[in-house]
């Protein structure tokens, strides 16, 4: 016993100690390098008490509850569509809705300047057929439009998976009962969807909140957090800043889903951006 | 009432998903034509089709395609050495300290990109040597695709009894490195097959902590990427993104046909036992 016990910790060891060395350890520094400013701890309350930080962290909050909120009806939807029916053409639909699931935000990013930057497909329709131009990629939409674009595929999974683990027969149960469609997905669909519904919107909400990639690319001038600590530390040199804004963004989002977990059960962890 | 409101819900949500897929796909399209096209402005009828801004992207960014294949593979030989013992560990002791330790092994993943390259540089950018090299690179990819291969490798062996796998190969005189080898890694091959297709698209894609850690002399592919986007003509960004694609795709749709394979084997699982197999 002694030794199965020795040898699950040799076992364990490898994984533990580059975790402590390049995590942890870091992460420890910059929790107190955030608190060796001039200010001491109230760096920390800054993400409310500066202008700066706290508008930044409205428009950040702001935006990634509206993209969730989107994305969960759109996929949702979607998802629900794609686990009911079976039609031709169905494998090949879902396939091509969960592809941009591995691309990362600057490719994110692109895809929104390709639909509606200044050369964009959008752009050139609204110029052939009305004469006016739409480039909105650069702006809050194309912003909300990068944000949907990496979440809807993610969502999509999370949403077919859990509809296909949901029985028809109690649906068919319900509707023999004489509930209509909507009476259906109120008091049958969405209960039985509801931890995939939370664990999503989570993680929807937590790689919003810290994406950086797409509004990278697009550099738009709605200040997003994840902009402003970057933009802190390259060109301000404000290392502290950026060590504090960064412990709070990583608290917060790793705040969202553990709450969510223990709302939901497990969640799938988030990724990219 | 009934046929046509259902004919009506059916097409609309059809709709939807059309419009959905057309919004994640069109633009794909149109960065692999305005990759091969002369002047993506006049339009490919008039400027035809070239290879030109394919070839200039390789000759300016191939080394960033080496670099990430390169690193994608030291991070997957990475993440099984360190992730298959450690998924093991978790697998076989369900107790409070190692579900702790679950817990802290996936933070790299619950935090943003942007912390992690932070604190990896404000601690261990005096260090030259090690932050000048591509090992540096290499450390913040392990952080973030550990947890995958981690998941990934744990959901197959709870659905597995290792405890019996494992007794009764010992019971037949097989030592821990034999059963480690012989027994436990067939088993869950299914498992490490798809962390390892997870670790090698997500470390060609990463970009959030790279942009902290990369230097000009250590550029992957999604550098390169920014880079271009940035300050080149549209052509070039795009054909970059075709070299990209053309590396990133396969492995998509690889992932996707393993996990409806996987899906069809959980079924299988769930029906013969009555309960589900997988947590």
């Amino acid at each position: 016993m002694k030794r199965e016990v020795g040898r699950l910790a040799l076992l364990l060891a490898p994984a533990a100690i580059v975790f402590c060395a390049f995590w942890l350890l870091p992460m420890a520094r910059i929790a107190v390098l955030g608190a060796e400013g001039p200010h001491g701890l109230a760096a920390y309350s800054a993400i409310i008490t500066d202008a700066r930080y706290f508008n930044a962290l409205v428009s950040t909050v702001t935006l990634s509850v509206v993209v969730t909120v989107a994305t969960v009806i759109i996929s949702g939807i979607a998802g629900l569509f794609l686990a009911r029916n079976h039609f031709p053409g169905r494998a090949l639909l879902t396939a091509m809705l969960t592809l941009p699931l591995a691309f990362p935000g600057v490719v994110v990013g692109f895809m929104v300047i390709m639909l509606g930057g200044r050369q964009g497909l959008i752009a050139n329709l609204a110029h052939q057929l009305f004469d006016v131009r739409a480039v909105f990629a650069y702006s809050i939409a194309g912003l909300f439009a990068g944000y949907l674009y990496f979440s809807i595929p993610r969502v999509i999974l999370t949403m077919i998976a859990a509809m296909e683990k949901l029985d028809p027969a109690l649906e068919e149960a319900a509707r023999s009962l004489g509930a209509g469609p909507w009476r259906v997905l109120i008091d049958v669909v969405i209960p039985a969807l509801k931890p995939a519904v939370i664990s999503s919107s989570a993680i929807c909400f937590a790689t919003s909140m810290g994406a950086f990639g797409t509004a990278f690319t697009l550099a738009t001038r709605i200040n997003v957090l994840s902009l402003v600590i970057y933009t802190d530390f390259t060109y301000g040199a404000d290392f502290v800043m950026a060590a504090a804004m960064s412990i709070v963004l990583g608290a917060i989002t790793w705040l969202v889903l553990a709450l969510a977990r223990t709302l939901a059960g497990s969640t799938v962890a988030a990724a990219g951006g | 009432m009934s046929t046509f409101g259902y004919r009506l819900r059916f097409g609309l949500q059809l709709a939807l998903t059309l419009a959905t897929c057309a919004f994640l796909i069109a633009p794909v399209i149109m960065s692999i034509m305005a990759g091969v096209t002369g002047n993506y402005f006049t339009g490919i009828a008039r400027s035809g089709m070239t290879l030109q801004w394919l070839e200039q992207v390789w000759h300016l960014y191939s080394q960033t395609v080496y670099l990430s294949l390169q690193i994608a593979l030291a991070c997957l030989a990475v993440t099984l050495v360190l992730g298959v013992p450690a998924a093991y560990v978790l697998a076989r002791s369900r107790s409070r300290l190692t579900r702790l330790v679950e817990e802290l092994l996936v933070l790299p993943i619950a935090v943003p990109g942007l912390a992690t390259g932070l604190a990896l540089i404000l601690t261990y950018g005096d260090v030259r040597a090690f932050r000048t090299s591509w090992l540096f690179i290499l450390v913040g990819h392990v952080l973030y695709t550990l947890p995958f291969m981690l998941r990934s490798v744990l959901a197959v062996m709870s659905s597995i009894d290792l405890r019996t796998l494992e007794e009764g190969a010992a019971s037949l005189g097989a030592s821990f490195r034999q059963r480690f080898f012989g027994v436990i890694v067939p088993n869950v091959r299914s498992g490490i097959l798809a962390g390892a297709l997870m670790v090698v698209t997500l470390s060609i894609g990463e970009f959030n902590i790279t942009w902290m850690l990369y230097t000009p002399l250590t550029k992957t592919l999604p550098v390169g990427l920014a880079e271009t986007y940035a300050s080149m003509r549209l052509e070039v960004g795009s054909a970059y993104t075709i070299v990209f694609f053309i590396m990133i795709i396969p492995l998509l749709v690889a992932m996707q046909m393993m996990s409806r394979e996987r899906r069809r084997i959980v079924r299988v699982v769930e029906d013969g036992n009555g309960n589900p197999a997988s947590r």
